[in-house]
């Protein structure tokens, strides 16, 4: 048997199906991959012991003819995921030492369909960021690296020169399959945080329908934009992780009851006598030509395929990131009141009571989680809700409503999945508006609640991956997954990072 | 509308996050980098729109009143004091707050 870490979710299946391979031997193989591979920091934990045990313990219902849809197949779970018994920490000091006695629905789903997990994967603190910066456990790697003379290699001192972001907040997951250090990972997606690291690194990422996947057991950042997807190496392995992952949880109680379909089986449809929609308003002024290129690229492949390509329009769509960064930051300043150094986590002692807990979240929230705090509070505070979060409220209302009404006559659309390739660490760190640009095409998704998915789709000059994204309608993960799959076959995207951490 | 200084220190003790003095100027200019990109929200008409506050459109389920044995269930307090910083028997610990 060759490395099993070479081959994809699907083939991995197969093969421990067919017995060429075995749950143990796949998982040391990710072991040690992973070992060779900390320089790009996509890992915040690794749990070999356990994984060692759940790989034999697969193994064993394998055996017994008890196999799942994933049985025996190595994953990479971002920390945001409550994982029991294993510490999750949401990448954040202030969950130091965090560990839950229960384990979240996605990751219970997985585990009930066989899954061996790795270990915990690196993100933005609490999923606040597109760089994977803000992480307490510091910045992850971008495995693929600019051509030429400045490209991310390993310095004098051990350390990493260079360094592109793998995006995020899912930057971990998106850098560890790129890497090959998972067979594929979960991910979760606020304003863009699944499908933008997975375009930076060549992944496919999956934004499922806002209450496809239940929330329960992931910290909460911005409770209805937040939602758990996976990212993994192909749009198969994408629907094989979504399909285990996704189902109603009473627990949620905005999870949805519908049945789950088999995505993966919905693949070989084609997209012959769909309707892909291109808004006109995404086309940004200052936009990358390669990107441009690659868009086109992206309807003439549609149209080969057998789509109709339409022109629409979206007027809105420039209020989506404004309105994002009112509701997330009200969202999130609620939810992370949890926080106070008394049911978990870190405390900064204090004889004041409220001395306490000020000092505890001064020194347990990073930079960006702060500023979010502030924003929020603020945004939600008397004499400002009406100005700024109900209007917000409002205009959520009006961007959901033109994307519904254009889902009336076309059954995708089909956009860039980011305003450019993946950039140097530190390059946009100092301003935050800047940063938070990243996520333009992706964040209305969020706020309407309709699935997304990025597709590896070209190289830009610099030989860096660009990706496309299609947007769906509510629930129809199946027509995404097609049409994605119709541009992976298109694009037959093979490059791979070569190895230099 | 831009934020002050003062209204910055306001809301930082609103959430609870202790600001130090040479973080208050460079907070306080972030924050207006954000607030004054939002302010574009302004210009979109609103009138008679309704607050959209989820894209679920289900009613919210309800169950019965009832102590349920899974994992969202009560009696199970050694699990929830588990990861406090302080406890004493089943009970999260906190400096002293009445007289």
């Amino acid at each position: 048997m060759s490395d099993p870490t070479d081959l994809s979710l699907a083939q991995l299946r197969d093969a421990l199906a067919a017995k060429d391979v075995s749950s143990a031997e796949a998982t040391d193989a990710y072991l040690s991959k992973i070992e060779g591979a900390s320089a790009l920091n996509a890992y915040v934990r690794v749990e070999g012991d356990k994984a060692r045990e759940a790989a034999k313990a697969s193994d064993d219902r394998r055996a017994k003819g008890e196999a799942g849809p994933l049985e025996g197949v190595p994953l990479g779970i971002k920390d945001l995921f409550c994982t029991k018994g294993i510490p999750s920490t949401a990448a954040s000091r202030i969950l130091e030492g965090f560990t839950p006695p229960y384990e979240s629905t996605v990751t219970s789903n997985l585990l009930r369909d066989g899954a061996v997990f790795l270990g915990k994967l690196n993100m933005d603190e609490f999923a606040m960021g597109s760089s994977n910066e803000t992480s307490a456990f510091g910045p992850v790697i971008n495995p693929w690296r600019k051509s030429g003379s400045n490209a991310t290699h390993i310095g004098a001192d051990g350390k990493v020169e260079g360094g592109l972001t793998p995006g995020g907040s899912s930057g971990g997951s998106s850098s560890a399959v790129a890497a090959h250090l998972c067979a594929a990972a979960t991910a979760t997606d606020t304003g863009g945080s699944i499908r933008q690291p997975a375009s930076l690194t060549a992944t496919v990422g999956v934004k499922p329908t806002y209450g496809r996947c239940s929330r329960w057991g992931i910290v909460a950042f911005a409770s209805s934009l937040d939602q758990a997807g996976p990212i993994a190496r192909d749009v198969r392995d994408a629907a094989i992780m979504l399909r285990s992952m996704a189902g109603h949880d009473p627990k949620d109680s905005t999870s949805i009851d519908r049945p789950v379909p088999d995505y993966e089986a919905a693949l070989g449809q084609g997209v012959k006598g769909l309707k892909v929609g291109v808004p006109k308003e995404y086309r940004l002024d200052g936009m990358p030509s390669e990107i441009e290129a690659l868009w086109q690229q992206g309807i003439d492949w549609m149209r080969d395929a057998g789509a109709e390509v339409v022109e629409i329009s979206l007027p809105l769509t420039k209020y989506a990131l404004p309105v994002y960064y009112i509701v997330a930051p009200a969202e999130a300043s609620s939810n992370l009141a949890r926080y106070d150094g008394v049911k978990y986590g870190l405390r900064v002692e204090d004889p004041d009571i409220q001395t306490m807990y000020a000092k505890t979240r001064a020194a347990g929230f990073g930079q960006e989680v702060q500023r979010r705090i502030l924003i929020g509070t603020y945004v939600l505070s008397a004499g400002y809700y009406d100005a700024y979060y109900l209007r917000a409220q409002k205009v959520r209302k009006k961007i959901a409503d033109e994307m519904n009404e254009a889902f009336g006559s076309v059954d995708l659309m089909l956009t860039p999945s980011t305003p450019s390739a993946a950039f140097g660490l530190g390059e946009k760190s100092s301003d935050p508006v800047e940063m938070y640009l990243n996520d333009v095409f992706t964040v209305t998704a969020n706020l309407a609640g309709i699935p997304g998915v990025s597709v590896p789709a070209g190289i830009d000059a610099q030989g860096l991956p660009l990706g496309l994204q299609l947007l769906g309608r509510p629930f129809d993960e199946e027509t995404l997954l097609r049409g994605a799959k119709a541009i992976e076959d298109a694009a037959g995207f093979t490059a791979r990072p070569e190895k230099w951490w | 509308m831009s934020i002050d200084e003062k209204t910055v220190a306001k809301v930082a003790k609103l959430a609870r996050i202790a600001l130090p003095e040479e973080r208050l100027a460079p907070m306080t200019h972030e924050l207006n980098g954000i607030l004054n990109w939002i302010e574009q929200l302004q210009e979109v008409d609103v009138e008679g729109v309704e607050a959209m506050a989820s894209s679920v459109h289900a009613a919210l389920p309800l169950r019965k009143d009832e102590l349920k044995t899974d994992e969202t269930g009560g009696g199970r307090p050694e699990e929830v004091v588990a990861n406090a910083p302080r406890t004493e028997d089943h009970f999260f610990v906190v400096p002293k707050v009445v007289e």
